[in-house]
Order: C-alpha cells, then sequence, then structure tokens
C-alpha cells in the first residue's frame, strides 16, 4: 500500500514538477534520453517541413506566374473602406472576407452605421464605399455618389401547402402583417385563422420586408422566430400560417404566393415587376473608372464568377 | 519508485509543488465566476444608465430598432417568472411521485426500467426537446387554440407556439433534475424511522406522506430549486416552441422568455439594443444567483437540523 502511494506520487511528481526530479537521479536521467530523441525527432521533422515549405512556394510561384500571365495582376495592395447599412452586413463582410484570397495584398474594413450614415460618410469622404440598402436619393447622387448596383434581396412570401390564397395584392399584405386581416376569408381564402410568422428584430430580411411595405415596427407578429429555416418549418407545419424569407431558400414544404399576380422568380426580381425587392447599393464618390487601383479590382471582382459566387452564398440576386 | 524517499528537501519541494498547482486548478473556477461577474456588471449595467432603470425594467413595449426605440423589457421578466413558476408547478409533483415510487414502492425489475430511462431522459440535448416540441407539441396545441377559441376570437392566433407549450417542454426538462434528487434525499431518510411508523400501524402510504417526505424536506426542496434553476435558464428547447413575440405571459400567447430574447436577438443587435440585451443577461444572472444562494442557504438549514 505505502509502496502504491509512493509510486504515484512519484509519477505525480515527474508530470508535475521537473525542477524536484534533481534528487532522483534514475528518474532524471530517463527523461533527459527521453528529451534529447525528442528533439532529434523534431529536427528532422523540421527538415522535412522546410523542404515541403520551399517545394510548396516553388509551385505557388508558377501558379501565380501563370495566372498573371493569363489575367490581371493580383499584386494590387491598398485598403477599401465601407461604410453603411447594416442589411449589407452579410454580403459586406462576406467581400470582406474573400476579396483578399485573391487579392492579398488588399485589406477590406467594413462598418455598419445604416444605408444614410454611409453615404454621408461616403460624400464626406471617410470611406472608399457607402453601403446603401435603397436607391440613392436625388440630393445624395447631385453630392457626386455614384450608385452602383452589385445586388438584388429579393423577399418571398410564404403559406402552407394547403392554403387556397394563390394571390396578395400589397394593401392585402400589409394588412395581413399589421393585424388588420385575422382571417383568410378576407383575403380569398377559407375560413381559416392567419398565423402571423415573422423574423425577430434586427434581421435584415425582416428591415427589408417592413421597409418595402412601409410598415416599420407596426407588425403584429404571432412568432419572431431566429433564423428562415424556423419561418420555413413553423410555415410548413402550421395550418393558415404566412411567412416572408429570403427568395434563395424556397423549397416544396411551403407554397410561395404571386404578389401583385407576380410570381417571385429571379427574372420577375431583375426586369422589377416583382415588388417586394430592395438593391444593394456599393456607392462609389464618382464614377468607378476615377476610383483606386482597389476599388476598381473590387468592381471587377464582384462582376467575376467568383464574385457572383460570394454574393449568391449570402442569398441574393446577382445583376449582369 | 523509491526515488521518492531520496531526502526531506525534495520532498517538501515536491509536496509545495502538488500543492500549488491544485491552488490554481482551484483558482482558474474562482476566476471564472468572478470574471463572469464583472463582465455581466459592467456590460450590463450601461443600458440602465442610458434607457432608464424605470422604463427597462417595467416598460412593456419592446421595439429596439424602431425610429423611437422602445426597450421596456416587463413582460420578458414576467414570463420567465409565470413559465418557471406554471412547469414548477406541473413537473414538481410528477417528478416527487415517480421518486417515491422509485425509493419506496417499485418493485425492483420495474425500477430497473424506469430509473435508466429517467437518466436518460436527463441526458438528452435541449435542442430535441426543442424540435420535438415544434414538430409534435406545437400542431397539437395549435388544434388546442382552435378548439377553445372556436366561437370568441383570441387577441391572436399563434399556431400554437405559446406559453403553455414552452411550460409542458420546460416541465418535462426538470424532472429528471426533480426525480434524481429527491430520490436520493428519500433513499437517505433512516429505516428506523419508516419501521417505527410501520410498527405504531401507519400504512405504507401513511408512512409515506407523514414521515418519508417530511423527513426528506431539505432534500426535496434543493431539488425543487435545481428545477427552477434548469428551467430559467433554459433557452435552446423553448426558442423554438415559444414563438419569440414579446406579449403578456397568458397561457395561449406567444411569449419571449429572459433566455430566448438574448438567444434571438444577439446575432445582428447592435447599440442600445445590444446593450440591453446584456442587461437582460445580467437579470438573468442575478435570478441566477439568488437561486443558488437559497439553496445554499437551504442545504445549510437542514445540516443544522440534522
Amino acid at each position: 500500500m505505502r509502496k502504491s502511494v509512493k509510486f504515484v506520487s512519484s509519477l505525480c511528481a515527474l508530470t508535475l514538477a521537473m525542477s524536484a526530479l534533481a534528487g532522483c537521479s534514475s528518474s532524471s536521467s530517463t527523461s533527459t534520453t527521453a528529451a534529447q530523441t525528442t528533439a532529434e525527432q523534431t529536427t528532422a521533422e523540421a527538415t522535412i517541413a522546410e523542404t515541403t515549405a520551399e517545394a510548396t512556394t516553388s509551385e505557388a510561384a508558377a501558379e501565380t506566374e501563370a495566372s498573371e500571365a493569363a489575367e490581371i495582376s493580383t499584386d494590387i495592395t491598398g485598403t477599401i473602406s465601407m461604410a453603411g447599412s447594416t442589411s449589407m452586413e452579410k454580403l459586406a463582410n462576406a467581400v470582406a472576407e474573400a476579396f483578399p484570397e485573391t487579392y492579398p495584398g488588399v485589406t477590406v474594413t467594413a462598418e455598419f452605421t445604416g444605408s444614410g450614415a454611409g453615404i454621408e460618410s461616403l460624400l464626406a469622404g471617410s470611406v472608399d464605399i457607402g453601403n446603401s440598402s435603397r436607391n440613392l436619393k436625388d440630393e445624395e447622387k447631385e453630392g457626386g455618389a455614384v450608385e452602383n448596383i452589385v445586388a438584388i434581396d429579393g423577399i418571398a412570401v410564404v403559406v402552407d401547402t394547403a392554403n387556397t390564397v394563390e394571390d396578395l395584392t400589397q394593401e392585402q399584405l400589409i394588412q395581413i402583417y399589421t393585424g388588420e386581416v385575422t382571417n383568410w376569408s378576407d383575403v380569398g381564402g377559407e375560413d381559416q385563422a392567419i398565423v402571423v410568422v415573422g423574423r425577430e428584430s434586427g434581421s435584415g430580411t425582416r428591415g427589408a420586408f417592413e421597409e418595402i411595405l412601409g410598415i416599420e415596427d407596426a407588425c403584429a407578429y404571432a412568432n419572431e422566430l431566429d433564423s428562415t429555416g424556423a419561418v420555413m418549418a413553423k410555415v410548413a407545419s402550421t395550418p393558415g400560417a404566412i411567412g416572408y424569407v429570403s427568395l434563395d431558400v424556397l423549397d416544396d414544404t411551403v407554397k410561395a404566393v404571386t404578389l401583385e399576380g407576380v410570381e417571385a422568380t429571379e427574372e420577375n426580381i431583375k426586369d422589377g415587376s416583382y415588388f417586394l425587392q430592395r438593391p444593394f447599393v456599393m456607392a462609389t464618390l464618382g464614377e468607378i473608372s476615377e476610383q483606386s487601383e482597389a476599388v476598381q479590382a473590387l468592381f471587377a471582382w464582384l462582376q467575376s464568377d467568383a464574385g457572383k459566387e460570394i454574393i449568391a452564398s449570402v442569398g441574393l440576386i446577382t445583376v449582369d | 519508485m523509491n526515488s521518492i524517499v531520496a531526502n526531506r528537501a525534495s520532498k517538501s519541494t515536491v509536496e509545495k509543488a502538488a500543492g500549488l498547482i491544485f491552488t490554481v486548478c482551484g483558482l482558474v473556477a474562482v476566476l471564472a465566476v468572478v470574471s463572469i461577474t464583472l463582465y455581466m456588471i459592467l456590460k450590463g449595467t450601461p443600458a440602465l444608465a442610458n434607457v432608464g432603470i424605470g422604463e427597462l425594467l417595467f416598460g412593456t413595449v419592446w421595439k429596439p430598432d424602431a425610429a423611437d426605440p422602445s426597450y421596456g423589457i416587463l413582460f420578458v421578466i414576467l414570463t420567465s417568472i409565470f413559465g418557471t413558476a406554471m412547469a414548477i408547478v406541473l413537473g414538481v409533483p410528477i417528478g416527487l411521485m415517480t421518486a417515491v415510487f422509485l425509493a419506496e414502492v417499485a418493485p425492483p425489475r420495474l425500477a430497473g426500467i424506469v430509473k435508466p430511462a429517467v437518466e436518460l431522459l436527463a441526458g438528452i440535448p435541449s435542442v430535441i426537446y426543442g424540435l420535438l416540441g415544434l414538430m409534435i407539441l406545437n400542431p397539437l396545441m395549435y388544434k388546442l387554440e382552435l378548439l377553445i377559441f372556436k366561437n370568441s376570437s383570441p387577441p391572436q392566433f399563434t399556431g400554437g407556439s405559446n406559453l403553455l407549450s414552452a411550460v409542458l417542454v420546460l416541465a418535462i426538462m426538470i424532472l429528471p433534475t426533480v426525480i434524481t434528487i429527491s430520490e436520493s434525499a428519500l433513499r437517505a431518510v433512516p429505516g428506523h424511522l419508516r419501521s417505527a411508523s410501520l410498527a405504531l400501524g401507519a400504512s405504507p402510504i401513511q408512512t409515506i406522506f407523514h414521515v418519508t417526505i417530511p423527513a426528506a424536506k431539505s432534500g426535496i426542496i434543493s431539488a425543487i430549486v435545481l428545477g427552477v434553476g434548469r428551467a430559467i435558464g433554459e433557452a435552446m428547447a423553448i426558442t423554438l416552441v415559444s414563438g419569440s413575440s414579446v406579449n403578456f405571459p397568458l397561457p395561449f400567447n406567444s411569449v419571449r422568455f429572459l433566455t430566448t430574447a438574448i438567444v434571438s436577438e444577439m446575432s445582428y443587435a447592435s447599440g442600445t439594443h445590444r446593450q440591453v440585451l446584456f442587461t437582460i443577461g445580467l437579470i438573468l444572472f442575478v435570478f441566477i444567483m439568488i437561486i443558488n444562494v437559497s439553496l445554499t442557504k437551504i442545504l445549510k438549514r437542514g445540516e443544522v437540523s440534522e
């Protein structure tokens, strides 16, 4: 018993307190040997690692040369600062993350102060790009801001698949969401209660939906869910529910209604006939061609396949 | 192996070093609690000053993103209190009866089935409770809602996402806590108390209600308090079933709890809105502190009475 206790404590001493091992000759010599062996191994590994690193570097160099020959140079350096719409936070952050992967010399910073404040900073010259989730106002354009629409945010209105209502007018949609109409029979459907489903305060989709309909903070939600998926699940499983989601997540579990007779499709959003949409503008002070090399590269990149992929990945519609 | 007996000096160094390491490990927990407390106070108090304590705690309008924002969280606080209380009222009797069953009346073979089931209930992740609530409980609750309000109309149909759904989920979630702790409290009651009661002619059921349960009182109360702690701190399960609109906590209203208020809006909140969410966290923290302090008091009183 005593021996085993001693053994345990000596083990503890080994692992916990190296300095205490000075008096234990046998243990300490073993551990030194072990340390030396490890060190040797590490050196060997390091050598291998160096060799690999060299190989990778040379390959990478070759690749860079090849791509430089084929395309425009990616060794631009500089910073791009943007400020503006909180709704564009996802897009701006995705761009700020992905763009420097192609252009390692460029850093993109983004602040989210609101569309109006973003354009103000742009006109004051404190940022390179002003983000706005609405079309620019005339006085903003007069100030020199140029409207570059980089993406379109489209919102679909969904109901459960058993609902017989196919179409809603803008007026009906407003009445449903403000709680004036509480039964589907009032908008041409069956005698069934309406369950109004929406997103949580601060959500970009909710902001866009309420802003486009002009019912900011006037909505009477029965459910405020914190994700698009939750809205889809709730609408799919609740008879009489209505909800709104980004266009890109639509599937068979719910039914998208037409608005003013127009179906929620990319084409209808691009030609402007579907009204539940808003542009994402990256405004510049003066034309893009007058901007710094880095900013020009950013806009060119947004038009490229890589850029379009990023725009689509945050649920937006690309513009041609 | 015998190297440890080398000499007194090296031995005492080992002892000291080990002692130091244990102390450091112990300090990590204390440091975490202290830093969390400090952080919550630092982050949670600015909004109290910015918005005003009265308006924040006793306001009933929650419109954080409006042009003229309003940050009243009274309904949110009341929802947490009412919801937890209702879950306790539903869950504790069931939990206590199960504990009595397991500790006193169940034949060993049946107890061998029930006990693992209860333990499994404790191990199920809360998000699973939420998912089942969303897919099964909510549609059923919506049918009940339509049935009850067939002729009159409720303020708003919630599609089953209401306080009652959340309370049912919470009641089931606190069961394992209540059962396991009250069961061990009942088992700890000395056998001679039971024997004395039975010898005096009391029936087994009389013995359970008049002798065993009163004797295990402090353990059962701590089980209830821990159940309260579990219910008030739960977020994931109820965020899926409660509807998350800020309303007065009536059974068929869509409601928002302190916890779900934080999780549902933290991702996009900024400025004062974000600060207020931290204040909600601080309030939740204070509730948990009160629960812990009262638990410690109960346990101490139990020791004294024994």
